[in-house]
């Protein structure tokens, strides 16, 4: 008998191994709409197969925990099974001896109170709340509900046109989408039960490619109402309510506060993510529809909600969050110390920084970020910092977006605060103090909280800072009207009603606080049927396309294909887009792998294809 | 076309044909349980499952397309292994008491086990039991439910009511009345068209067969029954009868074969409440004393749909009672007279084609004569088949009977009744004669017959234009309310039947898994009116006399006593 054992590979345990990977894969893909506490029970489950088995409140705790929440599950329980559940809960992560039995009853815990109406429903009701509502995944979690398997299929067809022109009953901003979606369709596709999901917008992204927004045919409008409706804003949300109002046989008027269309898309992101002459695309398609916009108006400086609601028979308020969140430390009133919205929008109206030989500070973790230090590094700068107070895990731009910054050549300095900034004799920038922080305990949405670290402050020495911790909604003018106003942002109903202003509309970033620019367009759609509504109208809007079928032979495991980006070296000198497009070889594969959750599972029977809205 | 190889068979189809279809057509039957043309293509039960070369998984054939150069094997080895497991799997969850469930012998499980050759299920047994009020005219047995989902699909997709619906998810998955309310709680119209569709047990009409049998052993009861049109349409399906075997003289022997004491037709009472109900709606046009339009009111799941869903349109709603309950106050004053016997003595039967005629006859408000109920049992056309089994009546060497008399006389007016447009081309042909003093050619008002679910049709009688729309099921009746609601249309007088294609294809008629049979029970309906040498209801001469010896004349007060209602107190 040998001392020691050499490790060999073991097929049990391979295989073992490759379950559990896969079953990681097949929680992400979860579908939405399922009972949780069913969920929970199985997760429970899991938990107690992980039991080594030595102590009681694992072995045995998990298993009552288990029949009570079978119990509850049965309709049999009451509100003494909840009690109990919560009791035997509390004592087994009060008393497990380790992370398996403490985690689990935590788990549990933490539904009891994250979904306790789902448990009172099953107690009281004696029925589930959730019921049988697992629409498609990509669909439901598309703010704007746009039909994904089906362009997806049409793609496959090479029907481009078809694709975008069925992209668009939804969404007329097929281009900005293609190009800049957070493409929260993705999140749980039912590919990623096999490998991956499928790169929804490297495909919509192709077809627009094949196809540009402003060739492909809009619809025919209905019949003239004879209505007039202003629209204040020109972005992402007034335009998606602007096009929809106009197919319905409404006039719109648009009111922009600058001098072209686009909002955030044209003042906020860069030219190298999203080409201006792709924005016009969309852009001119939906002013094909007849919009008519003035521009240069802005509301308690050029007109009043008030006079808009007389000669309107509605108003859509959709101003977005364009102005900068005050960032409140010593020094910030230096010279060169610029809010990251005001250089983006610089930029959106034609003109190119230079920043060579500067030295350059970037505060903030998010996406407006690595779009400041990113266009930092094209304005020629000698060296661009990212500065963050927690890890680079914990930033929310998209690990996409920092790695790119990273390749070209942004250098990231995490878990240091701002603390002051140091200014010269002439009052400019000279450096920025942070003090270093380490990563402390989670936060409530399950982010390690970071906390000062026993260190001394540092100094990093530079010669302009942008600022891109956030932006504020320019609400006052709206809130002098009567506009419900808290935290700056516009208060509206669930129809998007603005309260005791029958008629007035309110969306996107200036209600929701800056968000995604398919959020905004959903908040778009959804005001263009509510005021076609409140306008007494029932005009639907549908696309007659006809989807392929299924093809049988997507379902053999295959990688998901990514969207190339020039190289690094390359396109950091220049401000044109960086994405390369998929190869029609690539497209073909890629969207032949969408498994057609439109046709198979459920979505045939319930909560399927919306044909019209 | 497409081309295709069908179990080595080389054919050309044609394109966007589903496998199913496809193979139908070339005389290749695929079994089925859940697929229901255009309602139920969900590919949920997968039976159906199909073998495809170089496919690795089967594929439902139900709600897939055949494509060029498909190479389909619908009974390979491997897809009989899947068939039988499935099925197995299904029937672990399905109590099989054949012997006792009212679907032996016309159950779709049942067939595909058999035709499997099933013969033992490899897995223990795991029933779902539910309670469920023995009292409401529809019956639901949890325990036999294969949640294929069809009552929930035809509910919602053709009545538009939304009654059952799918509770829970993953193995607790169920069907059950929507968000688990009481079935009386809810809005359903007892349509029954869940029943029809339904291919195991899990859904039938409460059974009242042994009621009836009871009354006929008893003594001191005289039993009278009545007919409804569409009963003689499909009475024999399901006795092995022809469409000509099972001939309406033959049904009125076998029904008197059960040991009732009197065969009366509701043809009769189907002209009477044209009578009323056609100087009503002459009365309203003229008078405008009442809303426009009137509605019809012969149909109780219409009448409770708009109780339900549309309570402010009920006085819209003809008072003439339906001619069931018109017969039950008839046999139970002017017929009771007639033989001098107490009301209560006579036990009054209707069969009929429809399950919420069972509610109706149980409205307290609906029941006017001197006897407790008007009518005491409502039997549906499947109980009434199933009473000829319990009797053994012989069908095959029953002679021809008529219709005992004064009841028993019917005009083809009241037939049609029947199907959809019936009432309203009935009511049309009299109402020619009240306002013209003449007769119209017993054709002329053929415009409102038809297939579609709602028609409209103009129509001049002296002069006068009445505007007139024909629906058949809820979800079409929904539609044209919504409409009436947003003025988007305006009519005169409009007949709304609650099941697709009326009563010919009502709740309570034989059940043909996969087929409307509607169409072809409704065109017995005419070609009976075609053959009957009485063409208008106001020629009735069994209804001619009875107004002389007992109403007087239409809408007298006699009739207002006994053949109206008011709608608006039915309670639900």
């Amino acid at each position: 008998m040998s001392r020691l054992l050499m490790a060999a590979a073991d097929k049990v345990e391979t295989t073992t191994e490759t379950m559990m990977r896969e079953f990681e894969q097949r929680i992400v893909a979860s579908p939405p709409g399922v009972c949780p506490v069913d969920l929970q029970l199985a997760f429970l489950k899991v938990c107690h197969a992980q039991t080594c088995g030595k102590c009681v409140p694992c072995r045995v705790g998990l298993r009552q925990l288990e029949n009570l929440l079978e119990t509850v599950m049965n309709n049999e329980g009451t509100m003494e099974t909840l009690e109990l559940i919560e009791r035997t809960a509390k004592s087994i992560q009060n008393t497990a001896d380790c992370a398996i039995g403490f985690e689990a009853a935590r788990m549990v815990l933490v539904g009891m109170e994250g979904f306790r109406e789902d448990y009172i429903s099953h107690v009281t009701q004696k029925k589930c709340i959730g019921a049988f509502e697992q629409p498609i995944p990509c669909i439901a979690l598309c703010p704007a509900h746009v039909d994904i398997p089906g362009y997806v299929a049409l793609v496959k067809e090479e029907r481009y046109e078809d694709a975008v022109r069925l992209i668009r009953k939804d969404n007329p901003f097929p281009t900005a989408c293609a190009l800049v979606c957070e493409h929260p369709c993705e999140e749980r596709c039912r590919r990623n039960m096999l490998d991956s999901s499928v790169n929804i917008r490297g495909l919509k992204r192709f077809a627009v490619e094949k196809i540009h927004a402003d060739v492909a045919q809009v619809p025919k409008k209905a019949e003239t109402t004879g209505k007039k409706i202003a629209i204040i804003g020109g972005g992402p949300s007034g335009l998606t309510a602007a096009y929809f109002l106009q197919l319905m046989g409404h006039q719109t008027v648009v009111f922009e506060e600058k001098e072209k269309l686009g909002g955030m898309l044209r003042y906020g992101i860069p030219n190298y993510r999203f080409p201006r002459t792709r924005l016009e695309e969309d852009v001119n398609a939906i002013l094909s529809t007849g919009v008519e916009v003035r521009y240069g108006q802005k509301i308690g400086r050029d007109v009043t909600l008030e006079e808009l609601r007389r000669e309107y028979a509605a108003v859509y308020i959709s101003i977005g969050a364009q102005i900068d969140k005050k960032f409140e430390i010593e020094g910030s009133q230096s010279n060169h110390v610029i809010p990251a919205v005001n250089m983006l929008r610089e930029i959106g109206e034609g003109t190119t920084p230079d920043f060579s030989g500067k030295r350059v500070v970037v505060i903030g973790g998010g996406n407006v970020a690595m779009d400041c230090a990113r266009t930092a590094i094209r304005a020629n700068a000698k060296s661009v910092n990212i500065v963050y107070r927690r890890r680079e895990k914990d930033m929310t731009a998209s690990p996409d977006e920092v790695r790119g910054a990273i390749e070209e050549g942004v250098e990231l300095t995490v878990l240091q605060a701002p603390l002051r900034i140091e200014a010269d004799e002439q009052g400019n920038v000279a450096a920025l103090w942070t003090q270093p922080q380490i990563s402390g305990v989670y936060d409530k949405a399950g982010r390690p909280s970071p906390v000062k670290a026993k260190k001394e402050p540092e100094k990093i020495q530079c010669d302009m800072i942008l600022l891109a911790i956030g932006q504020e909604i320019e609400s006052e003018s709206f809130a002098k009207e009567g506009v419900e106003v808290k935290r700056n942002r516009l208060v509206v109903d669930e129809s998007g009603c603005v309260a005791g202003m029958p008629g007035v509309y309110a969306g996107g970033d200036c209600v929701s606080g800056p968000a995604t620019v398919i959020k905004a367009i959903a908040a778009g759609k959804t005001v263009a049927a509510n005021i076609d509504e409140y306008l007494g109208f029932e005009h639907k809007i549908r696309c007659d396309i006809e989807i392929p079928e299924p093809a049988m032979d997507n379902k053999i495991p295959s990688g998901r294909i990514h969207l190339t980006e020039r190289e690094a070296i390359e396109r950091k000198c220049d401000f044109e887009g960086i994405e390369n497009s998929m190869s029609l070889e690539e497209a073909q594969q890629e969207s032949s792998r969408c498994l057609r959750c439109d046709h198979h599972g459920c979505g045939v029977l319930r909560g399927g294809r919306e044909l019209e809205w | 076309m497409v081309n295709i190889t069908l179990n080595g068979k080389q054919i050309q189809v044609e394109k966007n044909l589903t496998i199913m279809e496809a193979a139908k057509q070339n005389g290749v039957m695929i079994p089925s349980l859940c697929f229901l043309k255009e309602i139920n293509e969900i590919g949920a039960c997968r039976v159906c499952v199909v073998e495809i070369e170089g496919k690795d998984l089967l594929v439902p054939s139900c709600n897939t397309r055949v494509e060029e150069g498909m190479v389909i094997y619908t009974n390979s080895p491997k897809v009989q292994s899947a068939r039988e497991s499935i099925v197995q799997m299904i029937l672990s969850q399905h109590e099989f008491k054949c012997a006792t469930c009212v679907r032996n012998g016309n159950c779709g499980l049942q067939k595909v086990a058999q035709d499997l050759n099933i013969l033992e299920v490899p897995f223990p047994t795991e029933i779902e039991y539910q309670d469920w009020d023995q009292t409401f005219p529809i019956i639901r047995d949890s325990a036999k439910c294969i949640k294929c989902m069809r009552c929930v699909q035809i509910c919602d997709k053709v009545q538009g009511l939304k009654v059952w619906d799918i509770l829970n998810t993953g193995k607790r998955t169920s069907v059950n009345v929507r968000d688990n309310q009481d079935i009386s709680k809810v809005n359903c119209a007892i349509c029954g068209q869940c029943i029809t569709h339904c291919p195991t047990g899990a859904l039938r009409e409460r059974d009242d067969t042994r009621k009836v049998l009871r009354a006929i052993e008893s003594e001191d009861k005289i039993v009278v029954v009545q007919i409804a049109p569409a009963v003689r349409t499909a009475w024999g399906e399901q006795l092995g009868l022809s469409k000509e075997e099972a001939s309406v003289g033959k049904m009125v022997a076998a029904v008197r074969r059960l040991g009732v004491n009197y065969v009366f037709d509701t043809d009769f009472s189907a002209d009477l409440t044209i009578m009323e109900e056609g100087m009503e709606l002459l009365d309203r046009v003229k008078s405008a004393a009442k809303p426009m339009p009137m509605f019809t009111s012969c149909c109780p799941g219409w009448v409770r749909f708009m109780k339900l869903e549309y309570p402010e349109y009920v006085e819209h709603l003809s008072t003439a009672k339906s001619p069931q309950q018109m017969f039950g106050a008839v046999t139970k004053s002017y017929f009771a007279e007639k033989l001098g016997v107490d009301p209560n003595q006579i036990f009054c039967v209707s069969i009929m084609p429809c399950v919420a005629k069972k509610y109706e006859a149980d409205v307290e408000q609906v029941n006017d004569s001197e006897a407790d109920k008007d009518v005491d049992a409502v039997l549906t056309t499947r109980e009434l088949v199933r009473m000829m089994h319990m009797c053994q009546v012989n069908v095959d060497r029953l002679e021809e009977e008529e219709f005992d008399s004064p009841l028993g006389t019917g005009s083809g007016a009241g037939v049609i009744f029947g199907a959809t447009g019936g009432v309203m081309e009935a009511a049309l042909r009299s109402a020619y004669y009240f306002l013209n003093g003449e007769n119209p050619g017993p054709d002329d008002f053929a415009v409102v017959r038809g297939e579609d679910g709602i028609r409209e049709a103009t129509v001049e009688i002296a002069g006068v234009k009445l505007r007139a729309a024909i629906v058949s099921g809820l979800g079409n009746t929904r539609k044209l309310m919504e409409k009436l609601k947003k003025k988007q249309v305006e009519y005169d007088f409009i007949e709304i039947m609650t099941c697709p294609g009326g009563c010919a294809g009502g709740g309570g008629q034989p059940i043909h898994d996969g087929e409307e049979r509607a169409k072809e029970r409704g065109d017995i309906l005419y070609q009976l009116d075609q053959d009957s040498t009485l063409r208008f209801s106001h020629e009735n001469p069994d209804v001619q006399t009875m107004y002389q010896e007992y109403f007087k004349e239409p809408l007298s007060e006699v009739s207002h006593h006994l053949l109206h209602t008011h709608q608006k107190d039915w309670e639900l």
